[in-house]
């Protein structure tokens, strides 16, 4: 016991004299709060305040879905909409938030469809207490027949398919498309989507995504198995980093592409380092849908004519990427 | 006819304790050499199944998953010899990389005072572990669960709370960050082949945790304490030490695992490592750990790692369907553990 005492004290006091003797003059908070200009939303209309819930999809910290939760967010304060949020990833779990928010008679709801099956019967409820839904991300072909007003999003197959485009364009002749879930229904529509149009082989590969550093191993050796790949397209942005330190180390001059952006992505396109970016814009399918339902009340506005409102793909390369460097690092791209 | 009595032998046995045992014995008696047996007949299977395993730059990318896993199934071997599980293992390296990055950025800190903090706080949280464990008498499975499940939380809550973002900023033009990548994540070559820096940390773990359970009184301890606490106290064994002491090593090394974690990457997404704690008990078992405590070894749990590192990236290797892997995995923990059990058993019916 005193050894262990003695132990955290050193630690203690050394990693102590260590704040106090180094910080860092470069980059850190400083930096960022001196780049960051104050700009506090206020709210633009003087509706009643409304309240929205959103139940999505996503599994515990997910960048993605933190960026729609942005867009969302915004639009709730510029419309005066008291905005609530709830996620699971297991469908069941989401159905029963989705039935907690009818219970506390929300004025609107917004839900994504990745699991069809398990929800119809939770929208076909609140559609039934008169709450307007809107379905967003994932479900373009369920959302009307479950009743919903409107659908936003990006549909996964032709995300994909724009994804092939692209390659045959660079004149790839074999891809690698790196699945971070097994078992995702929109990770396999987006892959299959590349392979409708791309002309050259396209492979499937699992890795393990709450893993880092085996998502980068598991490239690696693939990219050692076949050194014929010459593009690897990753579906979410923080695994693009992973794909080209193992391109490095593998030593194959395959071109990374991405589905998503953040912040190292976008620096990633801007140095050359990755090819493209597919972008579905998830701060317009959270911003979009709050303001909708505000719409939809204030003014009973329906938007898409009964078909999706499609926010993507939009491919992103190295001339857009320094336009878009400052919307990733404060998280709304 | 006369009857020669036969030669009457010397039935009195000698102590059984001081009796000698040819090396092949003392061999079989090893709790690793199940894993061993294991461990050659994967590579051998991959070998002749996989183009490209036998390439020397596959062995660094294969040792490089093993190395990653390894780190941490050393102490977690330790642990399981030691009686207990923890359970929040897994998260705890995350915790770790999340500490170091954050207070850096938000303290405008050298890197390095960031990696201190991280240092101090897991092992705060090992500590916690532990006496909680201590106190309560709670089984291990209920404490580290009720951790595993605090940190996952914590995690993502603080994160989001500090950094805005479900994932930490890049801290990577920072002071500091390019001298802590070189001892957590850089890598060096030999003859030809890359091999990354955790090797080493693993390698040196592993030794290190050998000397300490075959050379040192804390050594006799954890064996002592694993094998039965009860007995353990009444021969003066400090079992609340060495419980302590055991799930500080997890913490250590979970800090050591989070650095490699923040410093190849250099931003860390929150949600990640849950499910991880299962793969290093896995790796321990496979390595010829008792799930009941009192036996098991450091070489073993590496040596479990390194399975567990040539099947991931073997099936890779060989383009197979990657659904099946975890039906391979348990397949393969069944096998290593009924190997175990079976020369053990040997072991003893022929001593």
């Amino acid at each position: 016991m005193r050894a262990v005492r003695a132990v955290l004290a050193t630690v203690l006091g050394v990693s102590l004299a260590a704040t106090v003797a180094g910080c860092s003059a470069t980059g850190g908070k400083r930096a960022e709060d001196a780049r960051k200009a104050a700009a506090e939303g206020r709210s633009a209309v003087d509706t009643p305040r409304w309240t929205v819930a959103m139940v999505t999809h996503s599994g515990d910290g997910d960048t993605f879905w933190d960026i729609v939760q942005n867009g969302a967010k915004q639009a709730a304060v510029k419309d005066n909409i008291n905005f609530l949020y709830a996620h699971s990833d297991e469908g069941q779990q989401q159905a029963q938030l989705v039935d907690s928010y009818i219970d506390k008679k929300v004025d609107g709801l917004i839900v994504t469809l990745a699991k069809p099956d398990a929800m119809k019967a939770a929208v076909a409820r609140a559609v039934k207490a008169g709450i307007p839904v809107i379905t967003v991300n994932s479900g373009s072909e369920q959302s009307k027949a479950f009743g919903a007003l409107t659908h936003i999003g990006q549909d996964e197959t032709i995300a994909g398919e724009a994804v092939g485009d692209e390659l045959d364009q660079r004149g790839r002749k074999k891809a690698l498309c790196v699945l971070h879930e097994q078992g995702n229904v929109g990770h396999e529509q987006r892959c299959g989507g590349v392979k409708k149009t791309f002309d050259g082989d396209l492979q499937n590969l699992y890795v393990d995504g709450t893993n880092m550093p085996d998502v980068q191993a598991s490239i690696e050796a693939k990219l050692q198995t076949d050194r014929s790949i010459d593009a690897v397209v990753t579906l979410g942005a923080p695994f693009a980093d992973a794909a080209a330190q193992a391109k490095k180390a593998a030593g194959s001059d395959a071109e990374i592409d991405t589905f998503d952006l953040n912040a190292k992505v976008a620096a990633g396109l801007k140095s050359g380092q990755l090819g493209f970016a597919v972008d579905q814009q998830p701060y317009l399918q959270g911003y979009e849908a709050v303001d909708l339902l505000w719409l939809y009340r204030y003014n009973a506005d329906v938007l898409g004519g009964g078909r999706p409102v499609l926010t993507g793909p939009q491919i992103i390369t190295e001339k857009d990427a320094a336009a878009l460097a400052q919307f990733t690092e404060r998280g709304t791209r | 006819m006369t009857a020669t009595a036969p030669p009457v032998k010397d039935e009195t046995p000698a102590d059984e304790r001081l009796l000698r045992t040819s090396p092949l014995q003392r061999l079989l008696g090893r709790p690793e050499l199940g894993s061993v047996v294991g461990a050659v007949a994967v590579f051998v299977f991959f070998a002749i199944v996989a183009d490209g395993f036998l390439r020397a730059s596959s062995f660094g990318t294969v040792l490089y998953a093993a190395s990653t896993i390894g780190i941490m199934a050393v102490p977690v071997a330790l642990l399981m010899i030691g009686g207990e599980f923890d359970l929040s293992a897994g998260v705890m390296v995350t915790s770790a990389a999340l500490i170091s990055s954050m207070f850096s950025y938000q303290m405008t800190a050298n890197v390095w005072a960031g990696v201190g903090v991280s240092l101090l706080v897991t092992l705060a949280f090992g500590v916690f572990n532990g006496v909680m464990l201590t106190r309560t008498k709670l089984p291990s499975f209920i404490i580290t669960l009720g951790t595993f499940l605090m940190l996952t939380g914590l995690n993502l809550g603080l994160t989001k709370l500090i950094s805005g973002t479900v994932s930490t900023k890049t801290i990577a033009d920072m002071e500091g960050f390019a001298s802590a990548r070189a001892l957590f994540a850089s890598q060096f070559s030999v003859g030809g082949v890359d091999i990354k820096v955790t090797v080493l940390w693993w390698f040196g773990l592993v030794a290190v945790a050998t000397w300490i359970l075959l050379r040192t009184r804390f050594g006799n301890w954890i064996f002592a304490v694993g094998g039965g606490a009860d007995a353990a106290r009444a021969v003066g064994v400090p079992v609340r030490t060495t419980k302590i002491g055991l799930y500080m090593g997890v913490a250590f090394c979970a800090w050591v695992s989070g650095q490699h974690l923040l410093f190849s990457f250099d931003v860390v997404q929150s949600g990640e490592g849950v499910g991880n704690e299962l793969i290093y008990i896995i790796a321990a078992v496979i390595g010829g750990c008792l799930i009941t405590g009192g036996y098991g070894s450091a070489i073993g749990s590496a040596v479990g790692a390194f399975i567990f590192g040539m099947t991931s990236k073997g099936i890779v290797y060989a383009e197979w369907n990657p659904d099946w892997f975890k039906f391979f995995l348990g397949a393969m923990l069944l096998l290593a553990t009924l190997l175990n059990h079976w020369v053990r058993k040997r072991a003893e019916a022929t001593r």
